[in-house]
């Protein structure tokens, strides 16, 4: 299918990331590819990416805080297998994790798993929209843990005493005292994290998980151009100013949350963010 | 491999398994564990070239030096990697295609660039049609190398610029009143001093580079993770050693030898870190001093 204009290339691939009802079937092939095509149909699918990095990254929290109270946890039970979950998770390649954790999946039986009459569907485990975000969430728990769990440790001495002199114990401390300021002494580093995410969300299509109809990321689409135009200079740095435009986001909106964390201090006193990214994960 | 591997359908379990894990494929993947550790082993010396240079332009006088080396780290570090991965080879490739067409076919009139296609004389293609399989590898393996060396040098650079304003003011100060020129006190107390301050930056770097492997499998080269998805999927009766999926299996073993890899790395640099302190002024070097005395 040739656009003749743009509007007709946006009208035809700006949802297409969703789906084939949501655009054209075909995708353009050949010589029919102009800009506008790569343009807005790698546009498209950075919905996946923002999908994968705010569900896994909103999720990823909650089991961080967990696994981080684990590993700065004085008991055994609690710090091993902690810490075992963070080693596994950052001392190995994401690309790696990507592929062993669909294989598992695909050997879960095809026709559902059958407890007490009721037959559970295990299809949906192997799709892109479900494994590759439960992998990304099992990653980003692990480094966000580490990143909080260091955080836990450099909380000042001096406010868990002011906070034993109030009389808080027990859960009351933590909430008011402890994680308030672990979240802000992390808040910096955790904005890197996302950043990595974000941008380790380009793997998912690469590594094991099959883009089903041609639904695929931003990525995914670009190296769709590129291998069929032969020309990388034009959909790769479509891509790569695309994501340069969301780093810059996700720092604008981490760091309205920083602000909020910080605003009883004085301004010298502030953590502040520093771009360290580090991709590969 | 063992003798007794002739007929593999009639052998005892351990035995097939012997046989199994010794054929010729099977010693590809072994060999592929090889290429990642020569990649790593020659992937980071030339990246840390890469970043030396890329830290001198950065501290340079010269304008231009000084926005070409700014510019190569931010623009790597601000775009996702494997962006990079894909992108470097690709570019590589057409471009020495490119210089090939225009130096060994200059007669030629037809453009490279028609339509969708890229076309180049016969001769100028790299490697050449009629080269051997092995040549095809070492280009891509070399290809594969050089988007490695270019990305992980623009981290390197921003990590050794970093050491390199770490080393205490008064070092530098002090080697300028005892009458050193520029490059003297460069090479003789910013150098020595940086790698101290370096040394934490650069083994995380390395950890990024050791698990950034994998991607060599996305430039189509034949690593580790290739042989796992060739070698585990299942086998039908026509081969010799039928089975069924065990892709899960292979990729087990590729996670423990990461794993490893890592492992082994951070234990390494936790003593090569204890050697640099040594006599240095930062705290590590002064634990180090008090538990001497």
């Amino acid at each position: 299918m040739t656009f003749e204009t743009c509007a007709e290339s946006f009208h035809g691939l700006i949802l297409r990331a969703l789906g084939r009802d949501f655009g054209d079937r075909l995708l353009p092939r050949g010589l029919e590819i102009n800009v506008c095509d790569q343009v807005f149909l790698i546009a498209s699918g950075l919905v996946w990416n923002v999908y994968f990095a705010t569900l896994a990254l909103f999720f990823g929290f909650f089991l961080a805080t967990a696994v981080a109270l684990g590993k700065a946890s004085p008991r055994a039970w609690a710090r091993k297998p902690a810490e075992a979950f963070v080693f596994l998770f950052r001392g190995s390649p994401l690309f790696v994790q990507f592929f062993f954790i669909y294989e598992a999946l695909v050997l879960l039986p095809r026709a559902g798993i059958t407890l007490g009459g009721l037959t559970i569907d295990t299809q949906w485990t192997t799709r892109a929209w479900a494994g590759a975000l439960f992998v990304l969430f099992l990653n980003t728990s692990a480094y966000t843990a580490e990143i909080f769990h260091g955080a836990l440790k450099a909380i000042p001495k001096g406010d868990l005493e002011a906070a034993d002199a109030y009389g808080l114990t027990g859960f009351a401390k933590f909430r008011r005292v402890v994680w308030p300021t672990m979240l802000r002494l992390a808040w910096p580093s955790y904005t890197n994290e996302a950043i990595f995410l974000l941008h380790a969300t380009t793997l998912v299509f690469f590594s094991a998980f099959p883009a089903w109809q041609q639904m695929g990321d931003a990525l995914y689409y670009a190296s769709y151009f590129a291998a069929q135009t032969f020309n990388p200079f034009i959909a790769y740095p479509i891509v790569g100013l695309y994501f340069i435009l969301m780093t810059l986001a996700v720092i604008g909106l981490f760091g309205a949350v920083n602000r909020r964390l910080n605003r009883h201090l004085p301004r010298e006193a502030r953590g502040r963010f520093r771009f360290r990214p580090q991709y590969i994960r | 491999m063992f003798s007794f591997c002739a007929d593999p359908s009639v052998l005892p379990d351990w035995q097939w398994m012997a046989c199994y894990l010794t054929t010729g494929s099977h010693m590809a993947l072994y060999r592929s564990v090889l290429v990642v550790l020569l990649l790593l082993a020659l992937a980071a010396p030339l990246a840390l070239g890469m970043g030396f240079l890329g830290a001198l332009a950065m501290r340079s006088r010269n304008l231009i030096l000084r926005s070409v080396g700014t510019i190569y780290v931010a623009m790597v570090r601000g775009v996702p990697d494997i962006i990079f991965f894909l992108f470097v080879p690709f570019a590589i490739d057409q471009g020495v295609e490119f210089a090939r067409h225009r130096i060994l076919c200059p007669d030629w009139d037809q453009p490279v660039r028609q339509g969708n296609d890229f076309i180049v004389c016969a001769a100028a293609k790299m490697p050449l049609a009629t080269d051997p399989a092995w040549v095809h590898n070492l280009w891509g393996f070399l290809l594969a190398l050089a988007a490695f060396a270019l990305v992980f040098g623009a981290f390197a650079a921003n990590t050794l610029n970093g050491a390199m304003n770490a080393v205490p003011r008064g070092q530098l100060e002090t080697a300028e009143a005892y009458g050193m020129t520029p490059g003297q006190s460069f090479r003789r107390i910013l150098l020595p001093q940086m790698w101290v301050y370096a040394l934490p930056g650069l083994s995380n770097l390395w950890m990024i580079l050791t698990k950034a492997t994998p991607l060599l499998f996305l430039l189509g080269i034949q690593d580790v993770v290739y042989w796992a998805r060739e070698l585990g999927g299942q086998k039908t009766g026509v081969y010799a050693y039928p089975h069924p999926d065990w892709r899960v299996w292979y990729f087990l073993g590729v996670l423990v030898f990461y794993l490893l890899l890592t492992w082994t790395s951070q234990k390494v640099f936790d003593r090569l870190m204890v050697r640099m302190s040594h006599g240095q002024a930062t705290s590590g070097g002064e634990a180090l001093r008090r538990a001497g005395a």
